[in-house]
């Protein structure tokens, strides 16, 4: 048997790993990222020559139960056509048995990075506001994303904001899976599978259906019921809990320049009570729905009172301060001239 | 357009074999040999290294306690008494190493066992070799973390040498054997500077039919693997872990 050294099974890890693209239209290009079930390529459509990316399925092919989470997936994004999510052109199975799809090619930074170079507060509520707005439209289209986190939203070369990885996505209620044709009206799409090992409980279940109990999401993104596994009490305001989280993230991180100087962003009490009340542990007491949340922090931008938070009189002097500043400091500059004028045409 | 149509069907692979621990079960005994001989064949590499190292034996004990781990293994019936559900048989397999060199070193009752173990060929001179090769130092793998990864990448060395040899194999089968020599040329040579164009040349044929080449000799190193990976499993589950440690060179 031939010694294989090191180097050499490092490389055949990848190189077995690299999808065979015989017969198909694409051309590998690159690795770009490992998401949620897959990995994603860099590859060209040689028909249209164009670069998409490619996700294939990463587990052994022949388990048929976690290639179709791969398939739903991609047919999840291809009926959210939004802005902000990564349309889908294609899906299939390679010829080395992987599920495969490709889906628009995203240009850009994930949003951690992307915000390093983002100082202003308000900018970055606009982003957010943009990732609500996706995120709303997939909640009115019956779809959960349930892995909302800086990670899996990327910031487009020209502004765009696209919230990706929707590997973990999860149909929202019956009368919306019926009307998306999904075979098993109960069926969860998309549930990675358990890990652990007692009786039966680490073993995929056969239909693909979440069980009670089950795990997913990332830890400090994830909500408190979504952390417990329960499922059945999942529902828009777990997304909810994310999108807090993120905010959080989003008004509280430094930017490079900020770093720089050594100056700490510090959110005010109106963001806090924004951020603290999406991601509030009690699932009552969230936002009802993403619109009602995105409309807090626009009101926050455009210096109006929000409804998370009852303002003191200081409050409302200091917004009313903020929203009229130069006004303000207009009238306050023309009141000081004539003071002056009267007082030196006086002496 | 369902999503059944996109489904890997069961024309696509070959039917997969059954597991070492499923066969060695088994009432027929020719079945019961075959799985021992297959784990064996997978696994007396990475022992007969763990006890060198491990455990500091010297060449020809450890040539002995290998064999003799193996005649145990069938004796003690201690495949049967593995459970999938609470842990990774390589994980299993090395404790139960662990446990009959302590054994052994302890009662010093230690007989000469002779021959291999059913038709399995134990090459020891070139485990030594290939232990002289991976510049293993016993001194440099302390802890028990350090084993455990060291066990681990030697059952991969084992696991992808044996799905490489039946790989050649399938090619010669299939006239393929120019196919293999590509394969082995780029993908299994620590060559960094040889190329496609390279190979085209050395072998008079166009880029293209190297790329399909090495395409289709990895989706089969890739099949292959796996159908091994899979005998050598006790479950599903069991074998999709396994399936993303010898795989995934980059982990979620």
């Amino acid at each position: 048997m031939k010694f294989l050294s090191d180097k050499t099974l490092e490389y055949l890890r990848e190189a077995a790993e690299i999808p065979d693209l015989t017969g198909t239209r694409y051309r590998l290009m690159e690795r770009v990222a490992r998401g949620g079930m897959g990995v994603v390529y860099a590859v060209e459509d040689e028909k249209l020559e164009r670069r998409v990316a490619l996700k294939v399925f990463d587990a052994p092919g022949a388990d048929r139960d976690l290639a179709s989470r791969l398939i739903r997936e991609a047919l999840v994004l291809a009926r959210l056509e939004h802005p902000g999510i990564v349309p889908v052109h294609d899906v299939g199975t390679l010829a080395d048995g992987r599920v495969f799809y490709t889906m628009k090619f995203v240009q850009g930074q994930r949003l951690d990075k992307y915000i390093e170079s983002v100082a202003s507060i308000s900018d970055r509520l606009r982003i957010f506001l943009r990732i609500c707005d996706a995120v709303a439209f997939a909640h009115a289209h019956g779809v959960l994303h349930r892995d909302l986190k800086p990670a899996n939203i990327m910031v487009g070369s020209f502004g765009e904001v696209l919230v990706m990885d929707w590997g973990l996505a999860r149909l929202l209620d019956q009368q919306v899976r019926r009307s998306w044709k999904v075979a098993d009206p109960n069926d969860t799409i998309f549930e990675k599978p358990t890990q652990t090992g007692n009786s039966n409980a680490g073993a995929v279940p056969p239909s693909g259906r979440t069980r009670h109990g089950t795990v997913m999401g990332t830890p400090g993104y994830m909500s408190p019921e979504q952390e417990r596994g329960d499922i059945e009490h999942l529902d828009a305001r777990s997304d909810i809990f994310s999108l807090g989280s993120l905010l959080r993230f989003l008004v509280t991180s430094d930017s490079q320049a900020s770093a720089a100087t050594a100056r700490k962003q510090r959110p005010d009490k109106a963001l806090n009570a924004i951020y603290s009340k999406a991601a509030a542990p009690n699932l009552g007491d969230r936002y009802p729905s993403v619109p009602e949340l995105a409309e807090d922090v626009s009101l926050y931008l455009d210096g109006l009172p929000i409804k998370a938070h009852q303002e003191s009189f200081i409050e409302k002097l200091a917004r009313f301060y903020r929203r009229y500043r130069f006004f303000i400091l207009l009238i306050g500059a023309y009141l000081l001239m004539r003071v002056l004028i009267l007082f030196f045409t006086h002496r | 357009m369902s999503g059944e149509d996109f489904q890997p069907g069961p024309d696509r692979f070959p039917p997969t074999r059954r597991s070492v621990i499923e066969a060695v079960r088994s009432i027929d005994a020719e079945e019961r040999e075959n799985a021992l001989e297959a784990l064996c064949a997978a696994y007396w590499k990475p022992i007969y290294k763990y006890i060198r190292v491990r455990w500091n034996r010297p060449g020809a004990e450890a040539q002995d306690l290998t064999q003799g781990f193996f005649l145990e293994l069938l004796e003690r019936e201690l495949l049967a008494k593995f459970d999938a559900k609470r842990s990774r048989l390589r994980t299993y397999l090395r404790l139960c190493v662990d446990s009959f060199v302590s054994n052994q070193g302890k009662a010093s009752r230690r007989q000469k066992r002779g021959g291999n173990v059913g038709h399995v060929a134990l090459d020891f001179a070139a485990a030594e070799e290939e232990l002289g090769a991976a510049a293993m130092d016993p001194a440099a793998i302390p802890s028990p973390e350090s084993l455990e990864e060291f066990f681990e990448k030697e059952w991969l060395r084992s696991l992808f040498g044996l799905a490489v040899e039946e790989l050649h194999q399938y090619c010669v089968a299939r006239d393929r054997e120019r196919t293999f020599r590509l394969f082995e040329a780029y993908d299994l040579e620590d060559n960094d500077k040889i190329s496609y164009d390279q190979l085209a040349k050395e072998y008079a044929i166009s880029v293209s039919d190297v790329t399909n080449a090495l395409a289709w000799a990895r989706r089969e190193f890739r099949r292959i693997a796996f159908e091994r990976l899979r005998e050598l499993c006790g479950s599903e589950e069991e074998f999709q872990r396994e399936a993303g440690v010898a795989f995934r060179s980059h982990p979620t």
